[in-house]
């Protein structure tokens, strides 16, 4: 029965693989491409009726493409049937992208609203950007503990609290290499972007003796569980926080003391694509305060748009802390860098060890 | 020209299976033996050795073996009823049995899941009828519940299968002549059932025990099999299709030596298709 399952995804690939195809041989005439863009999302990022307000002001044609993880996009990506002018994803794969020479300068003192976007985040940026040359910030965010009010009497303000014994069975670990190494690495005061086997080591001991308390390691599922009360603890986005707090009033978001992983999702114009004027306006348009006002309400995660921030009232950011988190929280948390491909391969050695203790 | 009929009429399955069998599978093969700079290699094979990757196989092994059993015990004293009682092939009670498999496999675990979950619906019924609730979800034995549940009918049918086909003259006869219900199992309806007993083992070990999708599901992340191993190798942040291609290789020759060395104990005993 699996047999037929695989024969037939890769049947369901293939004509995908056809489609895009076409697709891409029906736009080859150079006066269609002046008058669209192609933009490459994670899904459910973007408030859809934007994309026609811009199609509406500027008669630029959004071909609106999206994809699940950033491993896939980098891949379709690459495979290259499909020229795309503008791709939004994580700061880890955009800056292996800069690495790489994929991106392509965006000048950004042409753009009437980059001005929007706060200091502090540009400054961010300069963490894989470091001259704010390639990428417009999008949205962001910060990885912290979950917690059940119900079942922890107490504010979990320390990672140590994944280490609690009391707490055994009740806590939910991201499912993925870098993000579930942030809490042992942060505990041990290291960067979380070390390649220092030693200190990976070191880490991986804690994670290891830690696995007994740990209920399960999960990706998609770590927000409907908490919000099912399956677990009192869980190690999420902040971004999945607010939703899982939306579902279930007894769930708080802290990030704790020691500092944590902050993210941050932006916009990158491939070096290969075909309309850079056209990307760039609809970057800009993307900042004006109107519709990045109308796309935070829809999407709902951390905006680095200083204008839709400054129109938010002080009481609503005061609820929802995992969205408006306060000041000093950017300042502990550290953001993601791509480490190259040896220490991949070292951090994916790491987690499988974990994985078979 | 009827030849070429014949011909014409296979050639819609001959591109499909080039495609879809074929093709995978040289490329599963030129991949396991070369590394990423494209020259030849023993390293992607050889890592099955691994501890990282020969403990999950090992688990693997016993799981499924495990699965099968339960599958075993589970279906032939069913088979054997529904032998008895059903008139014909088609009757209602074996399809009440072949209904859970029109529905995705996926939504069947996802069920499981939902069921076994530490507030789920078995600890809500245990906790109503006073006993104490269990922590099943993300252990082995609830992956290998799930496992069990979703190959159950690959073991059921070749097993009734099997046994429609003996005649029941046979047993009237060892009747007649004095066998008790016990020697008849024995004697008759064991021996005569095991064509379909070998293709029943042989369904549901083989793809058990490449299993990672129950695994993931039903095991929290908690337990890795090899197929998780191989899943990782393609599909994570770091993605090495070599050492993926190689450890998939491995497995496939190791299935292929078990089943050779399954079917050397069996020799003469022709499997039993499930239909």
């Amino acid at each position: 029965m699996k047999h037929i399952l695989l024969k037939k995804l890769a049947a369901v690939v293939l004509c995908l693989a056809m489609l895009s195809n076409l697709v891409s041989c029906g736009k080859g005439t150079k006066e269609k491409e002046k008058n669209q863009i192609i933009v490459f999302n994670y899904g459910d990022y973007i408030e859809r009726d934007v994309l026609e307000q811009f199609e509406a002001e500027t008669g630029i044609k959004v071909i609106y493409e999206e994809f699940l993880t950033p491993e896939a996009m980098y891949t379709k990506y690459k495979n290259g049937t499909v020229k795309y002018d503008l791709i939004c994803c994580s700061e880890y794969m955009l800056d292996k992208m800069i690495k790489d020479g994929e991106a392509r300068e965006i000048d950004t003192s042409t753009m009437e609203h980059a001005k929007n976007i706060g200091d502090r985040f540009w400054q961010i940026a300069r963490n894989f950007d470091t001259e704010n040359k390639y990428i417009v910030p999008y949205f962001w965010g910060t990885v912290g503990i979950l917690y059940n009010t119900s079942m922890v009497d107490f504010v979990p303000d320390s990672w140590n609290v994944l280490w609690d014994s009391r707490f055994k069975n009740n806590i939910i670990m991201q499912n993925s290499v870098r993000d579930s190494f942030i809490p042992p690495l942060v505990l041990d005061g290291q960067s979380i972007n070390t390649t220092d086997e030693k200190v990976l080591r070191k880490a991986l001991g804690r994670l290891q003796e830690q696995k007994e308390l740990v209920q399960s390691y999960l990706v998609d599922e770590v927000r409907d569980d908490m919000a099912n009360e399956q677990a009192a603890l869980a190690v999420i986005y902040s971004g999945e926080a607010s939703l899982a707090h939306e579902y279930n009033e007894d769930l708080e978001y802290v990030v704790p003391d020691e500092g944590s992983n902050l993210w941050m999702d932006s916009w990158i114009i491939p070096k290969n694509g075909s309309n850079y004027d056209g990307a760039v306006k609809f970057l800009d348009f993307l900042c004006r305060e109107d519709i990045a006002q109308q796309n935070f309400e829809y999407v709902y995660y951390s905006t680095p748009n200083e204008a839709v921030l400054n129109n938010i009232d002080e009481e609503e950011k005061e609820e929802d802390s995992a969205i408006f988190p306060e000041e000093d929280v950017l300042g502990r948390c550290e953001i993601f860098t791509y480490l190259g491909t040896e220490a991949e391969e070292l951090y994916n050695r790491l987690w499988k060890e974990l994985k078979v203790y | 020209m009827g030849k070429l009929n014949s011909r014409l009429l296979a050639g819609p399955y001959i591109i499909w299976m080039a495609l879809f069998t074929v093709i995978p599978l040289c490329l599963v093969v030129y991949n396991a033996f070369t590394n990423t700079g494209g020259t030849f290699t023993l390293e992607n094979v050889a890592s099955i050795f691994d501890p990282v990757n020969s403990k999950p196989l090992w688990l693997s092994f016993k799981m499924s073996l495990v699965v099968t059993a339960v599958c075993f015990l589970l279906s032939f004293p069913l088979a054997m009823v529904l032998w008895k009682y059903s008139k014909n092939k088609n009757s209602l009670i074996v399809m009440v049995f072949i209904l859970p498999m029109w529905m995705n496999f996926m939504l069947r675990t996802l069920a499981w899941r939902l069921i076994l979950l530490n507030n789920g619906f078995l600890n809500h019924a245990l906790v109503l009828a006073g006993l104490n609730p269990v922590y099943l979800m993300n252990t082995k034995a609830a992956i290998i519940l799930g496992t069990a549940y979703d190959y159950f009918p690959f073991m059921l049918l070749p097993i009734y299968n099997a046994l429609v086909k003996i005649d029941k003259d046979i047993i009237n006869a060892a009747k007649d002549l004095g066998a008790t219900g016990f020697v008849i199992l024995k004697r008759i309806i064991l021996p005569l059932s095991l064509p379909g007993i070998v293709s029943g083992i042989t369904m549901v070990f083989v793809p058990s025990i490449s299993e990672f999708v129950i695994a993931d599901m039903l095991g929290g992340g908690k337990v890795y099999l090899i197929g998780n191993v191989i899943e990782q190798a393609f599909n994570s942040g770091y993605a090495d299709i070599h050492l993926g291609s190689g450890l998939s290789l491995s497995l496939m020759g190791i299935i292929v030596i078990s089943m050779l060395v399954y079917r050397f104990f069996d020799k003469g005993e022709e499997g039993s298709g499930i239909w």
